[in-house]
């Protein structure tokens, strides 16, 4: 059994971490601190720890000013307020200044589980990927936020960087992390299956059980959704049947809409989109949900086996 | 408090030719936002040849004091006021507007002195409380002056800011609030009215300084007093005339966002000698 972590704890500690090399990392929250974890640093560095309450529009306007002077300012709460309630602070304050300003958003995703559609932050991604300037990371598990926080505190520019809420298994990789390159964790010409953040895990034993019958797909982790890996896109594109795309998201405008939208333009194949389909979300168990929304591994199976016996 | 009387002609001849710039670049460009740029021009000019702590040589010095102009949209006063300085050439200005100026038609960070963009109203009094944290954390003694326009304080995200620049006491914060009582659509009483509001600011824990603001020595010593508040942000709350200096502007909502025809430019210039 996989060791099982909290993003959200990885994230914490790591900031600590930063916090203790680089005397300009700050830290904001708006009143979700225990459950963003940005208390930990709160409590070895609070002057540079401000709470702003539940006023997330000021928090990410704030940050800028505190970029302007030259601080690397990491933000957190809910991705549901990060991303919307916060977008013109986001988009004109942090994004068109250019600024080191890093949203850390937890609570992304249907898996937020027993709150419900208000809390599922299922339009994020989209919302950030349209903005100029903005870099973003879905960390696949534990090990993999703290890269992706690093990757932001040690990377110019804004950066969203979207985490889960419940426990994730740890995966094995067998190449470190590079921001920016997609990790190919599964070698396969036979499909090919894009995943982000949770739905990363899914897909691994989808691919295991593909393989007990006979097809060979090839598993990308596909970490950085900004700026987008073209080349190992295109590369699944021209070496195998189609790509199935899966994301604990809008099929709209996040990791499905960034495969079509290079596809289409330099090597047009199938991509068959895994991810919500114009619905909110709703309350339950994580698991009975990713059920609900056909975002299980044996989903990803299926559609896999049906992209198989397709045509090229 | 005591202002020479010659500091006062001074700043008061200043401020003229600023008014004459703004004019001239928005009748240039065909667009922009005299109204606004008009009320503001006596505080501004004000703050930065006579308050701010600055080194247009030398724009990215640490210790400077920080000015933002949250009312973006009045960003021909900055950039005329800035070019006064020293920040850049004064021919520059004639450029406002145009394909690939360093002055955009709201504030960029392109443009020398300017340390963040605005144009989205309501955003820039977090920006400064952010400046303002900055310093704290640094343990800088620099201050932050914000100018906000009176239509721009409907924003809720103003009074977020205001809300946690007093809960974290943030002295070296001083807000200016250019209240001319105009916005787009008409008078802020009638748009959305925002008495009582110096109460308003006093009740969020702010010190409230109310002046004349087109009365130099008032301006002065508004910032005097506000450099003086302890264990809380400042706030002048400026009642100003908007298109001031311009007769055939001065209190017409028209002219809030709309250039002078170069007949109206020309009568201007004439009332700006």
């Amino acid at each position: 059994m996989a060791e099982q972590l909290y993003q959200r704890d990885v994230y914490g500690k790591t900031l600590v971490e930063l916090g203790r090399q680089n005397k300009d990392i700050v830290v904001l929250d708006a009143d979700l601190s225990s459950s963003t974890r940005t208390g930990l640093f709160a409590k070895e560095f609070p002057e540079r720890f401000f709470n702003f309450g539940v006023a997330e529009q000021n928090m990410m306007a704030s940050a800028a000013g505190l970029a302007a002077c030259g601080k690397t300012v990491f933000v957190s709460t809910f991705a549901i307020f990060a991303s919307g309630r916060a977008w013109d602070q986001v988009r004109n304050s942090i994004c068109y200044n250019n600024f080191n300003v890093k949203i850390v958003a937890t609570h992304a995703g249907i898996s937020v589980g027993p709150d419900g559609a208000s809390h599922q932050a299922l339009e994020d991604i989209a919302l950030m990927r349209v903005i100029p300037n903005m870099n973003i990371i879905v960390p696949c598990d534990g090990p993999q936020t703290a890269d992706a926080v690093k990757a932001a505190a040690g990377n110019k520019g804004p950066f969203y960087i979207r985490l889960g809420r419940p426990k994730v298994p740890t995966l094995d990789k067998k190449d470190v992390f590079k921001f920016g390159q997609a990790q190919v964790l599964t070698e396969g010409n036979d499909i090919a299956i894009f995943a982000c953040g949770i739905m990363v895990a899914e897909a691994l034993i989808a691919v295991e059980n593909l393989m007990k019958k006979g097809v060979k797909a090839r598993l990308v982790n596909m970490h950085t959704l900004r700026p987008v890996d073209t080349k190992t896109i295109l590369d699944a594109a021209r070496d195998t049947r189609g790509i199935i795309a899966c994301e604990e998201h809008t099929i709209i405008g996040g990791l499905a809409s960034s495969i079509d939208e290079v596809v289409s333009e330099s090597c047009p194949t199938r991509v068959i989109r895994l991810g919500i389909k114009n619905r909110f979300g709703q309350s339950g168990d994580p698991g009975d949900l990713l059920k609900e929304y056909k975002l299980t591994s044996l989903d990803i199976e299926k559609a896999a086996l049906g992209l198989f016996s397709s045509r090229k | 408090m005591n202002y020479t009387e010659e500091k006062i002609k001074d700043l008061e001849g200043k401020a003229k030719k600023i008014r004459r710039l703004i004019v001239q670049m928005i009748a240039k460009a065909g667009s922009g936002h005299p109204g606004g740029s008009l009320s503001s021009t006596d505080l501004v000019t004000a703050l930065f040849f006579s308050v701010l702590r600055h080194d247009p040589k030398n724009p990215g010095w640490p210790d400077r004091d920080r000015f933002h102009m949250s009312k973006g949209h009045c960003c021909p006063l900055w950039y005329a006021v800035l070019s006064s300085c020293g920040y850049f050439p004064e021919e520059k200005l004639m450029t406002l507007r145009q394909f690939g100026s360093l002055l955009q038609g709201h504030p960029d960070r392109r443009t020398p002195g300017i340390e963040s963009a605005s144009g989205s109203l309501g955003q820039g009094l977090s920006i400064g409380l952010g400046m303002s944290l900055a310093a704290r954390i640094d343990n800088k003694d620099y201050r932050v002056y914000v100018l906000t326009g009176d239509g721009e304080i409907q924003e809720g995200n103003i009074w977020e800011a205001a809300m946690a620049a007093s809960h974290y006491k943030c002295e070296n914060l001083c807000a200016i609030l250019d209240y001319n009582g105009f916005q787009i659509d008409g008078k802020t009483c009638n748009v959305m009215d925002l008495e009582p509001i110096v109460d308003k600011w006093r009740s969020f824990g702010w010190n409230t300084i109310e002046i004349d603001g087109h009365n130099m020595k008032e301006i002065l010593s508004a910032y005097e007093e506000a450099g003086k508040a302890k264990g809380r942000p400042s706030i002048i709350i400026a009642r100003t005339i908007k298109g001031k200096g311009v007769s055939f502007m001065e209190n017409i909502c028209d002219f809030h966002g709309r250039a002078p025809t170069k007949e109206e430019e020309g009568k201007a210039l004439k009332e700006l000698e």
